[in-house]
């Protein structure tokens, strides 16, 4: 594996593991897109260096054919996956008027609660002051 | 017979590819109903092959010899989990027709449910790792449709997490495919076991991390089990139930693979304690919820550890303990799920707080829940005592004290929180904000009951055949121990 194609995977890796880890849909969405190249380009790596060709009867070195078909198909599949990733922020903008993936309800109530606990240990409940 | 391997995931594609046609109801329904039914046919017609004959067998699509070709192999393991797996999703299908709710009106629900049961049946069977993998992305991209069949708020919340979860751990499971690939040039599970071994120690066990990472996410393990109590309760009953029976158990399978075939009784302390905190940790969050489908999740979760535990100590009596487990586990949990679905279907809610007194309104429903949850918890004489007697035989013929004494204790624990659910849902007074008709609840939904009582009787089948079932449990993983049979097997394949 040349240092360049190890180079631009750590870089792959690097920008799409970034953008996993945003709130925004639309960017976890390019993250899902950049980090599924990245492993694209490792697989093809895996298989030869560059500029060898995987064809029967020509001169020199052969490459191995096998991964690029494996990564014909992972093509595929993230493409799907992407698009399958793009209508469910679509969705979600339908439905909430932004693209942000929302906390879980149950972990907000027990967060809630834990707050209120906290709380509770030096002043009076919210809830008390109230009535 | 070999020919006869390939059918439980082509039949199931071509209804799904023949359905996006179709777009009648009643005929989508006939249609699944015949494919589900003549996949289970064949399905079993291998088991018994593979039962009375001890052999393993072998597809080849395509016709190249053995390690070129793309490989379907049903080895006891496979075969049963694959009957197994028809049995479940065919009487899930017969309570979503039952449940008369939008998502099954859907004109894709059928077309993506048969290529669910497509993809669950391929991972059993797949011969290679990349094959291992299309199957995950299969099952998995159906079940992101079905998780987010309705489109509403909470169910796209909760499908969001659980997709990104999933792509990541597919490109961790790529990832895991490229590199093996690069270090030995295949991905054959015949040719890996050899070409793994003579790798040097550090490199093997990188690539043993990565695969352990990927169906560990899949599998719903300790340290990366978040998203499954988040995704699996917004999902419509049925849905939720096939996913809570079978898709994390297809991890499982695809750990049992990884540690007896491709690198056998590597790290295995490190599954062991795995497995440990993960029975630990799923019961303990399900003993702090308060709503029935979060209890369930949480304890898929804690099953789940039983299983990774068996995996960890190693040997014979302890993956067939594992096996009998993963047997036992997949209809009760879907049977528990059902029961659930009834009773949200019925009081429009799954929370403990607005069910109560069911067992006077449905004495048969408490009774339907009663067996599988008694089973789960592991009471004799229900399947769920003896994979957990055979189990816990297995941790102390092993010497592992610890890990069987946390499996007893955790095993009162499910049994605690199945008392919870049990003293909340169905004793006590008929709660007056619930919903329930007057009309009895089963009658009311008779194909729906039919499935759930169905699903119980077949656990309860488990539970009388125990004898001749843990003896190919036995057989079975001897054969996943025995790795030149494999190996030979798939290379003679004709």
């Amino acid at each position: 594996m040349s240092i360049w194609a190890f180079t631009l995977i750590a870089v792959l890796f690097a920008v799409g593991s970034y953008l996993l880890m945003e709130r925004s849909l639309t960017r976890v969405a390019l993250g899902v897109g950049v980090i599924g190249n990245g492993v694209n380009v490792l697989i093809i790596a895996s298989g030869s260096d560059a500029g060898e060709a995987p064809i029967i009867g020509r001169e020199g070195v052969l490459a191995d054919p096998l991964p690029q078909a494996l990564v014909l198909t992972a093509i595929v599949i993230g493409f799907a996956l992407l698009t399958f990733l793009m209508t469910l922020a679509w969705r979600n903008w339908t439905i909430t008027g932004n693209d942000e993936v929302e906390d879980d309800v149950e972990d907000r109530m027990i967060t809630r609660r834990a707050e209120q606990t906290a709380k509770l240990g030096d002043e009076p409940h919210p809830e008390d002051v109230q009535t | 017979m070999s020919s006869l391997v390939a059918l439980p995931i082509l039949i199931p594609l071509v209804a799904a590819a023949l359905m996006l046609v179709v777009r009648n109801l009643f005929a989508q329904r006939a249609i699944s109903f015949v494919a589900l039914l003549s996949s289970l046919a064949t399905a079993t017609a291998v088991l018994v092959d593979v039962w009375n004959t001890g052999d393993i067998a072998v597809s080849r699509l395509g016709g190249w010899p053995g390690s070129f070709a793309i490989t379907l192999v049903s080895d006891g393991l496979s075969s049963v989990l694959v009957v197994v797996a028809l049995v479940v999703t065919t009487t899930v299908l017969l309570f979503a027709v039952g449940q008369q709710t939008p998502d099954e009106h859907s004109p894709y629900y059928h077309p993506v449910y048969m290529a669910l049961v497509a993809g669950i049946s391929q991972a059993f069977l797949a011969g290679d790792l990349f094959n291992l993998f299309v199957a995950f992305e299969v099952l998995l991209m159906a079940s992101y449709v079905l998780l987010t069949l309705e489109g509403n708020r909470a169910q796209i919340r909760s499908g969001t997490t659980y997709v990104v979860l999933n792509i990541i751990e597919s490109v961790v499971l790529v990832m895991a495919v490229g590199l093996i690939f690069a270090a030995t040039g295949t991905v054959s599970f015949a040719e890996l076991p050899e070409r793994i071994a003579a790798l040097p120690d550090g490199v093997r066990m990188g690539l043993h991390l990565l695969l352990l990472v990927a169906f560990g996410i899949k599998a719903a393990v300790f340290p990366l089990f978040s998203w499954l109590p988040d995704s699996y309760p917004t999902a419509p009953s049925s849905a939720s139930a096939v996913f809570a029976g079978l898709l994390t158990k297809v991890g499982v399978y695809c750990l049992i693979r990884v540690q007896t075939l491709l690198f056998p009784g590597e790290l295995s302390n490190v599954v062991m304690i795995v497995g440990v905190s993960t029975m630990a940790i799923g019961v303990l969050g399900a003993i702090s919820q308060h709503d029935m489908k979060r209890i369930l999740s949480f304890h898929i979760i804690s099953q789940i550890g039983y299983m990774v535990f068996g995996l960890g100590i190693g040997g014979a009596v302890a993956i067939a303990a594992t096996i009998f487990y993963l047997i036992h586990h997949i209809p009760v949990k879907t049977s528990l799920f059902l029961v659930e679905g009834i009773i949200e279907r019925n009081t429009g809610s799954s929370s403990l707080d607005d069910v109560s007194g069911l067992a006077r309104k449905s004495p048969l429903l408490a009774v339907l829940f009663l067996i599988p949850a008694m089973s789960l918890a592991g009471f004799p004489p229900l399947s769920g005592f003896l994979a957990k007697f055979a189990l816990v035989r297995g941790g102390l013929s092993a010497e592992q004290y610890i890990g069987v004494g946390v499996a007893i204790v955790v095993s009162l624990l499910t049994l605690v929180s199945m008392v919870k659910i049990w003293v909340g849902a169905f004793w006590g007074e008929v709660a007056p904000t619930s919903l329930i008709n007057s009309v009895g609840v089963l009658r009311q939904h008779r194909s729906m009951a039919t499935a759930t009582a169905i699903l119980v009787g077949f656990t309860l089948v488990i539970a009388v055949a125990a004898g001749p079932l843990y003896e190919f449990a036995s057989r079975a993983s001897d054969q996943l121990l025995n790795i030149e049979r494999y190996i030979s097997a798939v290379r003679s394949a004709s």
